[in-house]
């Protein structure tokens, strides 16, 4: 399964404007397979941690509700040239983690 | 073919660990899974937050369409204004299990901007806590094409 995570971050009078895109199926566990009518076992990230350097800025909890391919935006206060650190953990003991430079 | 998802299972476990090793000493609370999993909108603010009651408030703006042509990919993005904000939850009243995100803020500025799933027509509620207690506004979302079930 290839995990990818985009990571968009710029800042601009000391505000950073992170924008991140995460690659997971998001299944609620509700949704059917339209072929066998069997349930789709739930897959879905439950929490996401966003660190620049050490610091964590940001820490979500999230459920199915959340769309395929989850997208979230946020802002904290910081500096060009930090990294940003996105990890995420799913249901499954799925994770990923991957930075980027604040442009 | 053992080896083979032996070599895999490890493998996840290691990321798991390397993950859990970049986190030390974490002070953050954990996954809410009652929340998540109450099907009752009240209910699932009460066991985020210990109680239901909030204020309905001017100071939280919601973005989201009006209508919202496919309830699989709703854009909703939340800012506010109040200060000291501790966590922006949004909640879909309509939605087989309503509470969608929760954000701890972290000290980071009144905005958060996600897309989510809807089933139905519904409201979409956007709780902030900050000073201990709640506050929250809402808008509705006519869906036109259900996103979750099938």
């Amino acid at each position: 399964m290839a995990k990818k995570t985009k990571i968009r971050a710029k800042e601009k009078d000391g505000i950073v404007i992170a924008k991140v895109l995460m690659s997971h199926p998001m299944e609620t566990g509700l949704r059917k397979d339209k072929k066998t009518g069997k349930k789709i076992p739930a897959h879905f990230i439950q929490e996401v941690i966003a660190k620049a350097g050490d610091k964590t800025v940001l820490e979500a909890f999230w459920a199915g509700g959340v769309s395929k391919n989850p997208y979230m935006s946020f802002k904290y206060k910081g500096a060009k040239g930090e990294m940003l650190t996105i990890s995420w953990i799913d249901n499954q003991g799925g994770s990923a983690s991957k930075s980027a430079k604040v442009k | 073919m053992k080896r083979r998802t032996l070599l895999k299972t490890s493998l996840a476990a290691s990321v798991v660990m390397a993950v859990g090793s970049v986190i030390p000493g974490r002070v953050m609370a954990a996954y809410p899974k009652a929340a998540f999993e109450n099907k009752d909108a009240a209910g699932a603010l009460n066991d985020m937050f210990g109680t239901s009651d909030y204020a309905e408030s001017g100071d939280i703006k919601i973005k989201a369409p009006e209508i919202a042509e496919n309830g699989a990919v709703v854009p909703v993005q939340v800012s506010s204004s109040i200060a000291n904000i501790e966590s922006i939850s949004i909640v879909v009243s309509g939605n087989p299990t309503p509470m969608i995100a929760s954000f701890n803020m972290h000290g980071s500025e009144g905005f958060v901007s996600t897309r989510i799933k809807m089933g139905k027509t519904s409201d979409v509620l956007a709780v902030v806590k900050a000073g201990g207690s709640l506050h929250a506004t809402r808008q509705e979302v006519k869906v036109t094409i259900g996103g979750c079930g099938g």
